[in-house]
């Protein structure tokens, strides 16, 4: 099927359309994400289309989003919930992770919970305090969760519509900076499982391994290296929780060469536990350490410092250099 | 150096409060207990009954549980002494198609919507999280032990009743939702967003503080200035106070409320009035902090007699009484049985319900934990 252009925000609005409108369990509840379509206009024109009983304009209160989504999946919805901000998560951080992480376990079976939390995420607006984070580490770290997060319009398309088929939770990073750019999506079939790994560029010299809003500095990276005659693999992990290794340890073998790059800060975040198991998986193949590019472990900049916390190309080829030289 | 304000008085005490049996068990109804009278006429005296014979069968379940406990068979124990009537009243009050989201020291209302006692004194022992299926029995949602948490699934849930149907307006058909919590969950947060969240979508339910007077060590007086029955109207939601102490009154107030939230004339709030006899848990130690003289007035309010009082006013005979007796030692003698014979789960159960749908690490580390254990048979 040809593929239709669009950007990953209107990618991810489609999804969350064609989901509702294959199933009338799911819902759509947050801040704003009524008639105004949420501050970022993901939710645009659902409100309009399915009416305010399945787009749900709650009251401001994070913790009561995601708890009455609890609720609401144990009477048989299936809701997706708006978070407004990355930063903005933390009051809900208990019904997410002790009680929606859980609550599968606690029920030893008897109980699904199929709540999608949608969290936009990272930098690249050059907004104030707690609009520009990375905080998928705290829930990638809760055994419960399932986490993912989109790099193209296609993926976020797809990845949406198998995250709200799920019946487990799942927290939904979408990377902020990339909802303007647009993209091929074909909405004829996904192109890979929800919790696939995928090679998005090949090369031979090196793996870069990124999530989210880094792949596309990867992409640039290698760009700018294969033109210095320097072969760079890149690797979208897209799913953070479970980690498909498979591609990952495969490119480790072919090029001995790994870093791992992520807008989190980089202590104990997802990619220092890439690094551990790709240390673990493909010791023998490895010509040198697994290296790590990541934001500074500091509090996110105010807006005129980020482009130097956040990684760029420069800093990705910088560790692929120091990694060569071992 | 300022001090903080540290009150000892109780702002939180009794207001307008829904009484039917004075202390003597003397059918007295308060005024404000006038509008609630009706739920009381034509109930059958096997229902009365009931009342008596499900506090006794809890109150007598409590005690043992206590007992195992103390001989190292359970863990921890969470006593419901001196609540019952405000958990039988409220958990008869109910009705079947509802659903019940508790805290955790509602084993009166486990008892009476089908829970077999034994799965609660598993949570205890350490044998599950869970303990039952709540799509099988009664509608009873499992113990949430993170305070205030359930409030706000209990919220979403009967959001998800408003969606599902309108009322019928048959109370025997239209569902309500009831939410249990305590006083110092009414601290919490999350009761606050679930209050908030129930005015706002007028959802069906009813919210059943007990108020047992501590949060663990820490007395109602820190939570409030006001009597708590007080908040509801700030969330714009109706509430009454009652004596949580009467049987009666938990049942009429409960019973009125929550045929107004089923049909579909919005959330109800309920304060009732009790107290924790015991210790918080087994692991508390009430002497350090509290007061004997409180300790003895609340005893002198003990749910149980009174309603016996009642009861025998009103014509109960001794064989009644002491066939409850006999059903209540029992019952306690079944359990404790059963609870001795219970066997520790497999290690399988850390692993198998993680998720619902696939997951790779459960399964691989399940595996890595079959292949350790194998290789001490192995070096035998
Ligand atoms: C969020 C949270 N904080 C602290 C605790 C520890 N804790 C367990 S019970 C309790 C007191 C609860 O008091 P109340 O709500 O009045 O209920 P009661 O135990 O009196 O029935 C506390 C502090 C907890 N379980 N959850
Ligand atoms: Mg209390």
């Amino acid at each position: 099927m040809p593929g239709t252009v669009m950007t990953m925000s209107k990618a991810i609005n489609q999804g969350l359309a064609d989901a509702m409108a294959a199933d009338d369990r799911v819902l759509m509840m947050g801040e704003d994400v009524g008639p105004l379509g949420g501050v970022f206009r993901v939710t645009e024109g659902l409100h309009a289309r399915f009416g305010g009983d399945r787009v749900l304009d709650t009251p401001l209160g994070e913790a009561g989003i995601v708890g009455a989504a609890i609720g609401l999946a144990m009477r048989g919805y299936r809701p997706i919930c708006e978070i407004q901000f990355d930063g903005f998560v933390y009051p809900a951080f208990d019904q997410i992770t002790s009680q929606l992480a859980k609550l599968t376990n606690r029920h030893e079976g008897s109980a699904r919970f199929p709540v999608v939390v949608r969290i936009p995420f990272g930098g690249h607006i050059g907004a104030v305090e707690h609009h520009q984070e990375s905080p998928e580490a705290y829930f990638a770290h809760t055994a419960g969760l399932r986490v993912v997060s989109p790099s193209t319009p296609n993926d976020a398309y797809w990845m949406m519509r198998q995250s709200i088929e799920s019946d487990d939770p799942i927290v939904f990073f979408e990377p902020k900076g990339r909802y303007w750019p647009k993209g091929d999506v074909d909405l004829g079939a996904p192109a890979a499982d929800l919790h696939a790994s995928r090679v998005v560029r090949t090369g031979t010299d090196a793996t870069v391994v990124a999530y989210g809003p880094m792949v596309s500095v990867a992409l640039a990276a290698a760009e700018v290296a294969a033109t210095e005659g320097t072969s760079i693999e890149v690797v979208d992990l897209r799913s953070l929780s479970p980690i498909d290794y498979a591609p990952v340890v495969a490119s480790a073998e072919k090029t001995g060469h790994v870093v791992v790059a992520s807008e989190a800060p980089g202590f104990v975040s997802v990619m220092s536990e890439v690094a551990a198991t790709v240390s673990e998986r493909a010791f023998y193949s490895l010509e040198a350490p697994v290296l790590r590019v990541a934001s500074f472990d500091a509090p996110f900049p105010p807006a005129k410092l980020e482009s130097i916390y956040l990684p760029d190309a420069d800093r990705i080829l910088d560790a692929v250099d120091r990694s060569l030289a071992y | 150096m300022a001090t903080l304000h540290d009150s000892e008085e109780q702002p939180t005490g009794a207001r307008n409060t829904v009484r039917f049996l004075d202390t003597e068990g003397r059918f007295a109804p308060t005024p404000a207990a006038e509008e609630f009278a009706p739920r009381l006429e034509g109930l059958e005296d096997s229902l009365l009954e009931e009342f008596y014979r499900d506090m006794v069968v809890t109150r007598r379940f409590d005690i043992e549980a206590g007992h195992l406990q103390r001989q190292g068979q359970l863990g921890l124990w969470v006593p419901s002494h001196g609540q019952e009537a405000a958990q039988v009243g409220s958990g008869r009050a109910a009705r079947e198609q509802d659903t019940i989201f508790p805290s955790y020291r509602e084993h009166a209302v486990a008892r009476i919507r089908g829970v077999d006692l034994l799965d609660v004194l598993r949570l205890l022992r350490g044998l599950t999280h869970g303990g039952w299926n709540p799509a099988e029995v009664g509608n009873f949602r499992l113990y949430t032990l993170v305070i205030g948490s359930q409030t706000l699934h209990a919220t979403g849930y009967a959001m998800g009743v408003a969606l599902d149907n309108a009322p019928s307006g048959d109370v025997t058909k239209d569902e309500a939702v009831l939410v249990y919590f305590g006083d110092g969950a009414t601290s919490q947060g999350d009761t606050n967003e679930a209050l908030v969240w129930a005015a706002s979508y007028q959802t069906p339910q009813v919210f059943f503080l007990q108020n047992n007077h501590w949060a663990i060590s820490v007395p109602v007086s820190r939570q409030s200035r006001v009597p708590l029955v007080q908040r509801a109207s700030g969330f714009g939601i109706p509430a009454t106070q009652v004596d949580g102490n009467d049987v009666l009154a938990s049942y009429a107030v409960s019973a009125h409320h929550l045929d107004e939230a089923r049909s579909g004339r919005g959330p109800r709030f309920i304060e009732a009035l009790t107290y924790r006899i015991g210790a918080h848990t087994t692991s508390d130690d009430p002497t350090r902090y509290r007061a004997s003289e409180e300790l003895a007035l609340w005893e002198s309010r003990d749910p149980i007699a009174r309603y016996r009082k009642y009861l025998v006013g009103k014509g109960a005979s001794e064989q009644f009484f002491a066939g409850v007796e006999e059903e209540a030692a029992d019952h306690a003698a079944d359990i404790r049985k059963r609870l001795l014979e219970s066997v520790t789960p497999p290690t399988d159960l850390m692993f198998d319900h993680v998720y619902s749908e696939r997951h790779p690490l459960p399964p691989l580390q399940k595996a890595q934990l079959a292949e350790f254990e194998a290789s001490f048979g192995e070096a035998n």
